[in-house]
């Protein structure tokens, strides 16, 4: 089976549902995990790495979760599937640049990825929709669980689980949140809220991690430390963390309406005008607007359109997947003629945003008239 | 900006997996960290907060230092900003332990282990314990109580391995 037959379509993708989805996109955990007697990925030579991968892949390959899975080592993968595996947020661009001795194992319900021989000799992730930091946790434990029974890993009692790099070190553990927060950048409350997370100890990232930019008002929200506090304990605490952001977002939603609606509605239609009627539209300014856009479905002003619409969009409108669709090579231009052609065709059919009437002139002053 | 004492003057950015990293420095700080030659630039200091590779470095006295298991240098730290295998924690463990200090809650490990490969914490900690009153013992030529200890941690060990084997 091809990849593309493997991965759900944008439109199944999209409409997978969670808790909290308004605003939490995904929830996810990734643990990092490296084998007794081998050097890591990153220095091992070339044979060294082909040999971790043979003892790796049959045992991920053969865990209960990875029933009916989609394994590949990564050099037949061609660029554009690493692309998309990127852009679904499978792999991390560093795995996309992997070659020969890298792997993927990636279960049924796509909720289970395996990353082997990235950074780590194992970087697994559990990747779920919607505000479930615990029950992602719990999955991926499970999965580990099982795998330490068939794979020796590099342990101490002092260090915990041993990483490649240092800020991995311990449990290996990164908890991660991807929030759409639009209300709380149009209120300039954004920054406030960044600072006091960072204070936490918590690190809020862009779209696609380290090092990237916010783009769509999408913020991953992930801990920084990995040694000396309990997965538990962390798992906790960014589920607190994400419930109190998750507050104020809503709250922001509310006051903007009540205080500034006009401000609203004006950066809603413009985003449904652009990308209703462009004809080349950038990638990065496409998702800018698919969030105004988001945010309108929300709050009810497109009639019953769900904001499934915006999430599928999201992703087709991405570089990779919108190269999927044409088997030429597009060069960028190219590629943001199609982009504008493929929305506008898809929001012919979605009504303009029903705001609430304009007040009208003021009634004429019978008695005043001459 | 890094030492926040000077205005910056030199604007390094780095291409780092393929994403820009940018860093300010005044110019004693630049040439502290040799970014007047840009190639010289340790990607440790820039990864893991600067001063990380020169720690390293310190902690060996400033010789160079290799991994006897995966022959990984202080130099590679300094070039990556990773680690060689599982071993160069020990290899470079006093290095380590004040960087680990600054970028995590605790220099432990706190949650989860390997059921099976590790013997429990409780008992590697006991285990630690009664090996030193024995060395005190036998220091100080008390042979009774040695005795007593070292049939102590034949026992434990014993024990742990027993858990080991279930």
């Amino acid at each position: 089976m091809t990849l593309h037959q493997f991965l759900l379509p944008p439109a199944e993708a999209a409409k997978r549902a969670g808790p909290h989805d308004r605003i939490v996109m995904s929830s996810r955990v990734r643990l990092a995990r490296n084998l007794k007697g081998f050097a890591f990925p990153g220095w091992a030579k070339k044979a060294e790495r082909v040999r971790a991968c043979d003892v790796l892949r049959p045992a991920v390959e053969g865990l209960p979760q990875m029933a009916g899975a989609f394994a590949e080592s990564m050099e037949a993968l061609s660029p554009l599937e690493k692309n998309v595996l990127v852009e679904r947020h499978l792999i991390s661009r560093e795995h996309a640049a992997k070659g020969a001795g890298s792997g993927i194992v990636l279960s049924r319900d796509h909720s289970l990825c395996v990353m082997i021989n990235e950074e780590d000799h194992l970087r697994m992730q559990c990747l779920c929709p919607g505000m479930q930091l615990q029950q992602v946790w719990m999955a991926i434990d499970q999965a580990d669980t099982a795998l330490e029974k068939k794979l020796d890993y590099a342990f101490t009692a002092e260090l915990g689980y041993l990483t490649a790099c240092p800020t991995n070190l311990g449990t290996g553990i990164r908890v991660s949140a991807m929030l759409h927060l639009p209300a709380l950048v149009l209120a300039e409350q954004i920054n406030q809220i960044i600072q006091a997370v960072n204070k936490l100890g918590l690190a809020v990232r862009g779209l696609y991690g380290e090092g990237t930019e916010a783009l769509g008002n999408l913020f991953q929200v992930s801990n920084q430390m990995t040694l000396g506090e309990a997965e538990a304990e962390i798992v906790d605490r960014l589920t607190k963390v994400v419930a109190q952001i998750i507050e104020h977002e809503e709250n922001a939603r509310a006051s903007l309406l009540e205080k500034k609606p006009k401000s609203v509605f004006n950066h809603i239609g413009r985003a449904y005008g652009i990308l209703a009627n462009a004809h080349s539209i950038t990638s990065k300014e496409t998702m800018n607007l698919l969030s105004l856009f988001r945010l309108g479905l929300e709050q009810g002003l497109f009639g019953s359109v769900p904001h499934s619409l915006a999430d599928e969009l999201f992703l087709l409108t991405q570089p990779a997947h919108l190269q999927l669709r044409f088997s030429e090579k597009l060069a960028a231009e190219e590629r943001d003629v199609l982009r504008a052609d493929m929305v506008r065709e898809r929001l012919r059919n979605v009504n303009r945003p029903s705001t609430p009437p304009a007040a009208g002139p003021a009634a004429p002053d019978k008695s005043g008239a001459p | 900006m890094i030492c926040k004492q000077a205005d910056a003057k030199v604007h390094l950015t780095q291409m780092v997996d393929g994403k820009i990293k940018k860093v300010d420095l005044c110019e004693d700080c630049a040439k502290a960290k040799g970014v007047d030659d840009p190639t010289g630039f340790s990607l440790a200091d820039l990864l893991l907060g600067l001063g990380a590779s020169q720690e390293l470095a310190q902690a060996t006295a400033g010789r160079e230092t290799s991994c006897p298991t995966c022959g990984f240098t202080q130099a590679d730290f300094k070039k990556s900003g990773r680690l060689g295998c599982g071993d160069c924690y020990t290899t470079f463990a006093d290095g380590l332990e004040s960087l680990l200090k600054t970028m995590h809650k605790g220099t432990r490990h706190v949650g989860k282990a390997p059921h099976i490969t590790q013997p429990s914490r409780l008992v590697q900690d006991s285990l630690k314990l009664l090996q030193t009153q024995l060395d005190q013992a036998v220091a100080a030529e008390r042979f009774e109580e040695a005795a007593r200890l070292r049939d102590q941690i034949k026992l434990l060990k014993e024990a742990g391995t027993g858990v080991l084997a279930a």
